[in-house]
């Protein structure tokens, strides 16, 4: 898409405001719509389409697939581990109370922030894996054929 | 206004899928099935679940629009003619949607207070979650602590997607390809 200039500028511009909103959309999701699965995918829009943009070799340096396959499993080794831990404070699985004994509340929404944390990371993780996995491969259709 | 609003968007919805039927370039069956996509997410805001059309349109309308047409670039534009009319399609889909129509008839009304959805931990939910986790959100509330273990279930099932891609079409395989050349 080298000779698009508009769709190149616009993407330049965009790109920014995406990754700031699924910040947004990951860490006040205890207050607003949204949370870690919509961050993830908003978060993840952001690397396809500079990757559709600017061509697949230009995002990999950004963003390169063994790192993006870390990702993938650190959500979910995070989230996971969050249950370890409140097993390991002697409460049950996933049991967020048990952080904080005295403010049951505050042990929640520290829970609450890391799960969701860790669902943003795998889901952006593996919806930037899969769309690397397609672009990957020889198109069999050309650029003025759609 | 609340009854003209959801009319208009159903028959959208139907003209829609009507239109995605018809169609033969599948370019445009790509981007009237996002269009589907976004039309469901405006039902889910009419409806006040506005966390559900919020993924609707990211996952519905954006990343699944564009694995479509990575899927379209490795495969074919046009989708292929059936050779001959056959009858038994058209009657298991006809026999399927008259079921389900008559399954509705038994279902509470459109938005009654007494649905089994409405009256049981529905409620639970709305008075115990300001006292017992504090989120003003009452959805994440519910995704991240009380069902947490279902969330956790439900990252591990996108985990395994992605292994499962990976698996399917490439990347680690190729990739373990190349670094086996290099050590040669």
């Amino acid at each position: 898409m080298r000779h698009h200039l508009l769709l190149r500028v616009i993407t330049k511009l965009l790109v920014g405001p995406i990754i700031l909103f699924a910040l947004y959309v990951q860490f006040h999701g205890d207050y607003s719509p949204g949370g870690g699965f919509q961050a993830g995918v908003i978060f993840a829009v952001a690397f396809i389409l500079f990757g559709i943009v600017f061509g697949l070799e230009k995002v990999k340096l950004v963003f390169p697939p063994w790192l993006v396959h870390k990702f993938a499993a650190i959500g979910v080794l995070l989230y996971a581990g969050t249950g370890i831990y409140s097993l390991m404070l002697g409460s049950q699985y996933l049991n967020y109370s048990a952080f904080t004994p005295d403010h049951p509340e505050h042990g929640q929404h520290w829970g609450i922030l890391v799960v969701e944390l860790g669902v943003g990371i795998t889901v952006a993780a593996v919806m930037v894996a899969i769309y690397y996995a397609f672009a990957a491969r020889p198109p069999v259709i050309s650029d003025e054929d759609w | 206004m609340e009854l003209f609003i959801n009319l208009t968007l159903f028959s959208m919805l139907v003209v829609t899928a009507l239109a995605i039927l018809r169609m033969r370039h599948l370019f445009a069956v790509v981007m009237l099935s996002s269009v589907f996509s976004l039309l469901c997410a405006l039902l889910f805001v009419t409806l006040d679940a506005v966390d559900v059309a919020f993924t609707e349109a990211a996952v519905g309308a954006g990343i699944s629009s564009v694995l479509m047409l990575g899927t379209m670039a490795l495969t074919a534009r046009h989708e292929k003619m059936p050779r001959e009319f056959s009858p038994i399609p058209l009657i298991v889909v006809v026999a399927t949607g008259a079921v389900l129509i008559y399954g509705t008839l038994d279902m509470p009304d459109f938005g009654s207070p007494d649905s089994p959805a409405q009256a049981h931990l529905a409620t639970q939910y709305l008075t115990q979650s300001p006292t017992d986790i504090g989120v003003p959100n009452v959805v994440t509330a519910i995704l991240a602590s009380y069902r947490g273990y279902d969330t956790l279930g439900e990252t591990v099932v996108v985990f395994t997607a992605c292994v499962g891609v990976l698996m399917l079409i490439g990347g680690l395989a190729r990739r373990r390809r190349k670094q086996g050349e290099e050590t040669k």
